[in-house]
């Protein structure tokens, strides 16, 4: 009898535990959202996405700096990916358990761990100045890459690992090499989780500060080559508020940060589903 | 008629480390017959399998003394191209493993890894190894679903065609009806039957009445060693060793 009591109590806690947790998750977010886009959204008018920003960002829009947000974004990608995923395939498929393999994985789990200042000091004394890149697109998106790095080689590395021994075996068994076992039959079957990294280190990149103002500089000028400096929305957010340039202006720039990386995530999620539905 | 032998397998040890899993194992098999191995769990029956096309190779720390002839080369060659040796000596597993992709996908896999691209030269192979796994009439009208969507012994039976289409010389079924039905079984033996016209079959029975049924000449492993072999109406009705007749009469196993 009181051992079922003790039981039902704990049950009872721990749902009233577990809820709380999940409610006041959900409801930071909720906070963090209607305070931005309240704020924010009554300044987004389509002008505001299609003008380049006049006096400092005071009036006109964020054209330029969506642009540079995109273009970093997509250097960031290009890079950190094949290098990212290669990691991966050389871990999983190229190498068996071993001092090198171990130390590599222990450099990415320290990697991942690095403030992102850090990585922006970094870029600012390798990409800007000892390269002599300046502040750019190419030295805050080489930047960036270096600062995914880590996440993309990690998601990659568990999606190719789930992928199970037997497909490997009847590649092989059907003739396969090695480098045809891992394009046809592993890759292709990873791809969603090594997708979900990439979206990830785009959500990073995105958000970004720090690591991109040491090294693409904050220019509002529209870019016009890879060596051109840009200041992304992140960036035009943090100096509009923080010089205290324009309170509407920066919430403005959030709420289109905030719709963003919304609209990434919702295309990914549709691309990931059309091709697993394609595959089952 | 004589008929020639496809696989001499001499003097064949095999060792996972420290472990010997094959124990001197002399063995002559033969083209157009089915040759069935059987014998309980871990009595080396999948290695043995394994080691004829050399997927053994996969697993680290393996070596072997001894040799294996394929048409009279020895498949231990540093020549001989290890790819090629897996397109002649196909392998069907135990689990029917369809990979992800279209049932006309999973069967041209191999082809197209060999280098087939022409599509009309693809979809005849397909057709034909479909229609010798049995399997064609069921799944012609919808090649490019998901080969996961078919049912168990459909699945088994796209791998063994998946096999075919490889154009192999000996075809090794690893307990390829373990998993199905009574039914289905019948259809993949009445293949195997159909198949040895053209091919050399090595077959791990799920048990042993399916050997009985099916092959022409039966091997019984124990503890990795070959206890006995002979054609199958002597291994079941006189078998010369004690352990031999005490497991196909069902004493242990």
């Amino acid at each position: 009898m009181r051992i079922n009591q003790t039981r039902y109590l704990t049950q009872v806690i721990a749902k009233i535990v577990i809820w709380s947790a999940a409610f006041f998750t959900i409801g930071v977010m909720i906070l963090i959202l209607y305070q931005i886009l309240s704020d924010g959204l009554p300044i987004l008018r389509l002008r505001f996405f299609i003008e380049s920003p006049r006096s400092m960002g005071r009036e006109g829009g964020i054209f330029s700096t969506i642009i540079g947000t995109v273009v970093l974004t997509f250097v960031a990608i290009l890079f950190a990916t094949p290098l990212g995923v290669g990691t991966a395939i050389f871990l999983r498929e190229y190498t068996r358990e071993s001092k090198v393999s171990r130390l590599i994985r222990f450099g990415t789990d320290c990697l991942a761990g690095v403030p992102s200042i850090i990585f922006g000091l970094f870029g600012f004394v390798f990409f800007v100045i000892y390269l002599n890149m300046g502040w750019s697109i190419l030295s805050g998106g080489l930047t960036l890459a270096v600062m995914i790095l880590p996440t993309i080689i990690c998601t990659s590395e568990e999606a190719i690992k789930a992928i199970p021994y037997s497909f490997r075996e009847v590649s092989y068994a059907l003739g396969g090499t090695k480098w045809q076992t891992v394009t046809r039959a592993v890759l292709p079957n990873s791809l969603p989780g090594i997708f979900t990294g990439v979206i990830l280190g785009v959500g990073r990149s995105i958000g970004e500060t720090a690591a991109v103002i040491l090294t693409a500089g904050s220019s509002l000028v529209m870019p016009t080559s890879l060596f051109s400096p840009v200041r992304t929305m992140a960036i035009h957010f943090y100096i509009l508020a923080r010089e205290g340039i324009s309170m509407e202006m920066a919430y403005g720039t959030g709420a289109a940060l905030i719709l963003l990386v919304l609209l990434v995530n919702i295309i990914a999620n549709w691309l990931l589903n059309r091709y697993i539905r394609k595959k089952a | 008629m004589a008929l020639e032998n496809k696989l001499s397998i001499k003097d064949f040890n095999f060792y996972y480390g420290s472990f010997q899993a094959l124990k001197r194992i002399n063995l002559h098999i033969k083209v157009n017959q089915i040759f069935s191995i059987f014998g309980p769990a871990r009595s080396g029956k999948t290695t043995f399998l394994k080691s004829l096309n050399r997927l053994t190779d996969l697993t680290f720390g393996s070596s072997h003394t001894g040799a294996i002839l394929l048409d009279g080369a020895d498949i231990f060659d540093s020549t001989l191209s290890l790819t090629d040796l897996r397109r002649r000596v196909g392998m069907v597993f135990d689990l029917p493993i369809p990979l992800p992709m279209s049932i006309f996908d999973n069967v041209s896999y191999g082809p197209r890894l060999s280098g087939i691209k022409q599509k009309r030269r693809l979809i005849e192979i397909v057709e034909q190894a479909l229609r010798s796994a049995v399997l064609w009439d069921e799944v012609k009208d919808r090649l490019n679903t998901s080969a996961l969507r078919l049912s168990g012994g459909q699945q088994q039976r796209l791998c063994i065609a998946r096999t075919l289409a490889l154009g192999p010389e000996v075809l090794m079924l690893d307990e390829p009806c373990s998993g199905l039905d009574p039914i289905s079984t019948t259809s993949i033996e009445e293949t195997l039957t159909q198949l040895k016209k053209e091919y050399t079959i090595i077959l791990v029975p799920h048990n042993i009445q399916q050997a009985s049924r099916v092959a022409d000449r039966c091997g019984f492993f124990l503890n990795g060693e070959l206890i006995e072999e002979g054609t199958t109406y002597h291994i079941f009705t006189t078998p010369k060793d004690k352990r031999t007749e005490d497991y196909v009469t069902g004493r242990f196993g």
